[in-house]
């Protein structure tokens, strides 16, 4: 199997999270979109280890991992807290910027 | 040259009364106008001692200067404030000062009613210190402040009573006429220091003869249209008879005695330009043979007294400008009419003053008549300044005008006969114009029409009148006698440099002559106006008189030539300024708001919007990448 099909998968399940991203209003569905992206830079990030024949990549995906698991953790924080006074899981109905 | 350090207090002294005046305010009214006169007197001393100090002196030694500062310092372009007092300039300070000193004297009686009679004591302080700062700068630049000085006070004071809106516009009328000769100075300072590299006159002075003929004639006519303006000459006469709204003594000491001959000055001083450029000393003889007609022309059928003086008052500097184009011969009877002038108009302005105080400030001469009973005293100074400036020997008008009228006959060729011609038929017809207003005034039946008698003025206006009245009678003898002036100012003015060889008439014939216009045109005057007269001007008259009347068209001439074409292009430039410019200016405001509004909408708060925004950003920055590197 070619090594090029595992950028294709990063690419394709990149573009679903970023679609997800845009089009879904749930919160927990665009965050879990966000995941989705930045697992699909990883995998990308590994490939390129592979092709290239060194660590690099692969050292830069624990680095991801760190940056993920620290964001999980601000951005459900942030979603409980939104969810806690509206009691809406809804990103449209935070809004409040444009005023 | 003499180092000297009282030239300064000339200008010092009254330029700092009249800040003080004008700064301390109302709390001055009740000292503000001894202060003026106190100081105008002082400066009159000043110049007498001067004058003694420089009399006592040998002649190569009289002129005396004193450096104030270094004004304008840059490259190789130095000026300095200095003042600069010669046998030229004494002549003035001493007119200035001393007429001016009597003037201010009778405004305190003449002004007395008025409430701001402090703000008018500061101004005439204003113009003493500017006109002497004109008379007294060694350059063509401190000439030049002194000059916007005099333009500046003159303003001020014609528009003193300004609550009255054409008052108000006879200010601004002469303010803007003044204007058009000061671009002709400053244009004149321009040319000469691109010239010369230098702008006193006596660096100019010595290098003349570096200059080509095409220099200095453009500096010549710059110059004379600068005295054009000062000195109400034609074309740019029209401001003087309109500047008769200001009070009596202003128009007596301003436009009659001094400001006014600012040009003759002007032209004196600059002799050294005008002898080396011919045609520009030509215009200077057509310009004053022209508007001694024109002036005199005028004075013929102007019913208001101020107006009748003021177009003589222009139609005698005629005679001086056409002496100074006369050459070197011209300057010192140009000085001498000057002088003689000075004393004589001023008496007789300050005269019509007298009447019109006791008239309720009547101007129109048809509601006068038969004064002379009621006020002997200004009548007979008034008769003393009047056989003056007809040219009555021995009064002072005989003589200095004789002279002009003996050197145009004599300056040689077809050009002697007309100026001379000129100057002959200008004597008739000032005789005749000055009989009539004498006639109209004093004598005849009475015409004022209210049962009020008019009464003769406080002492404190006739003794400045008597003054200058006895200058008047012998001021003409003693400048003259053994060619006094002449002598005196040979030093200043140009040497003659080749004497004339014939003479067309000799001095005797030329009085004669004189004399028989004088009489002629007396005769005719007294003819028209003795026995009763009516209170109206009449209706049916020549067409040469309603052209007089109008004071030959002059300002319907510069309204169609000069003022509505000047409008209507300042109404383009000014649609044009609101349509480009302003245009341009609110265009990128337009564009701004609507480009800011439509922005705007892309903030609409919702993340997804950004997240997608941001997906398009990370996708054109890719392509671009690809497309450039690809």
């Amino acid at each position: 199997m070619p090594i090029a099909n595992y950028l294709y998968l990063a690419a394709i399940l990149f573009t679903i999270g970023a679609v997800g991203v845009i089009v879904r209003r749930n919160a927990i569905v665009v965050f879990m979109c966000i995941e989705l992206m930045l697992n699909a830079a990883n995998l990308a990030f590994v490939t390129f280890a592979r092709i290239n024949g060194n660590l690099e990549g692969q050292v830069v995906a624990f680095f991801t991992m760190v940056v993920a698991a620290c964001e999980v953790v601000v951005g459900l924080a942030i979603i409980v807290t939104i969810y806690r006074s509206r009691r809406s899981a809804s990103v449209d109905d935070a809004s409040l910027l444009k005023r | 040259m003499q180092i000297s350090e009282n030239l300064v207090w000339f200008i010092a002294l009254p330029l700092f009364s009249s800040a003080i005046l004008l700064l301390v305010g109302k709390r001055a009214n009740s000292w503000g106008h001894i202060a003026a006169t106190t100081v105008s007197a002082s400066t009159f001393v000043i110049g007498v001692i001067e004058f003694f100090a420089m009399q006592a002196r040998p002649e190569e030694n009289r002129a005396v200067v004193q450096k104030l500062f270094t004004w304008i310092s840059v490259g190789s372009f130095n000026v300095d404030a200095s003042l600069l007092l010669d046998q030229l300039s004494i002549c003035f300070v001493l007119l200035i000062t001393g007429v001016g000193t009597l003037i201010h004297i009778y405004s305190i009686s003449y002004m007395s009613h008025d409430l701001d009679r402090r703000r008018f004591f500061a101004y005439l302080n204003l113009f003493i210190a500017s006109m002497l700062l004109l008379v007294l700068g060694d350059s063509y630049l401190n000439l030049y402040v002194g000059w916007e000085g005099v333009g500046l006070a003159s303003y001020l004071l014609i528009g003193f009573w300004n609550q009255k809106p054409t008052y108000a516009t006879a200010a601004k009328k002469a303010f803007v006429a003044n204007r058009v000769g000061d671009v002709g100075l400053s244009l004149a300072i321009m040319i000469a220091f691109a010239t010369f590299g230098d702008v006193t006159f006596s660096g100019i002075k010595e290098q003349t003869d570096a200059a080509s003929t095409a220099q200095l004639t453009a500096i010549g006519l710059m110059l004379l249209l600068a005295a054009c303006g000062k000195s109400a000459q034609f074309p740019l006469q029209s401001w003087l008879g309109d500047a008769m709204a200001g009070p009596t003594p202003v128009s007596a000491l301003i436009h009659a005695a001094t400001m006014v001959t600012a040009g003759v000055y002007l032209i004196t001083r600059s002799s050294f330009i005008f002898d080396e450029a011919p045609i520009a000393q030509l215009m200077v003889l057509i310009v004053g043979a022209v508007t001694l007609l024109f002036g005199a022309i005028i004075g013929t059928a102007k019913d208001d007294i101020k107006k009748a003086l003021a177009a003589s008052t222009m139609s005698q500097i005629g005679y001086m400008i056409l002496a100074t184009g006369l050459g070197p011969i011209g300057y010192a009877f140009a000085i001498m009419h000057l002088l003689t002038h000075g004393f004589f108009k001023a008496s007789m302005f300050l005269g019509a003053g007298s009447v019109m105080h006791g008239m309720k400030d009547e101007v129109n001469m048809r509601k006068y008549g038969g004064i002379g009973k009621f006020m002997p005293i200004t009548a007979i100074t008034f008769g003393l300044g009047y056989l003056a400036i007809i040219g009555v020997p021995p009064f002072a008008g005989f003589y200095s005008k004789d002279k002009i009228i003996e050197t145009a006959f004599n300056a040689g060729g077809i050009k002697g006969i007309a100026l001379g011609i000129a100057t002959l038929l200008g004597a008739a017809i000032t005789a005749f114009y000055m009989t009539r207003v004498v006639i109209l005034t004093f004598f005849g039946n009475e015409r004022w029409g209210h049962k009020d008698e008019p009464h003769e003025s406080p002492a404190l206006m006739l003794i400045p009148i008597a003054l200058l009245s006895i200058g008047s009678v012998a001021s003409g003898y003693l400048l003259s006698r053994g060619k006094s002036l002449v002598n005196w100012l040979e030093p200043v003015v140009n040497p003659l440099k080749e004497h004339h060889a014939e003479e067309l008439f000799s001095h005797t014939t030329v009085s004669l002559m004189t004399i028989s216009v004088v009489i002629i045109g007396v005769s005719i005057a007294v003819r028209k106006y003795r026995g009763d007269q009516s209170d109206t001007a009449p209706e049916k008259v020549s067409k040469l008189t309603i052209a007089a009347r109008k004071d030959l068209f002059q300002d319907s001439l510069n309204e169609a030539a000069f003022m509505r074409p000047g409008q209507s292009l300042i109404q383009k430039l000014l649609n044009i300024d609101h349509l480009v410019i302003d245009g341009a200016v609110r265009s990128v405001g337009v564009v701004s708001i609507s480009a800011g509004s439509k922005l705007r909408s892309l903030q609409n708060g919702y993340v997804r919007s950004y997240a997608l925004m941001m997906v398009i950003g990370v996708l054109s920055l890719i392509a671009v990448i690809w497309v450039v590197t690809a």
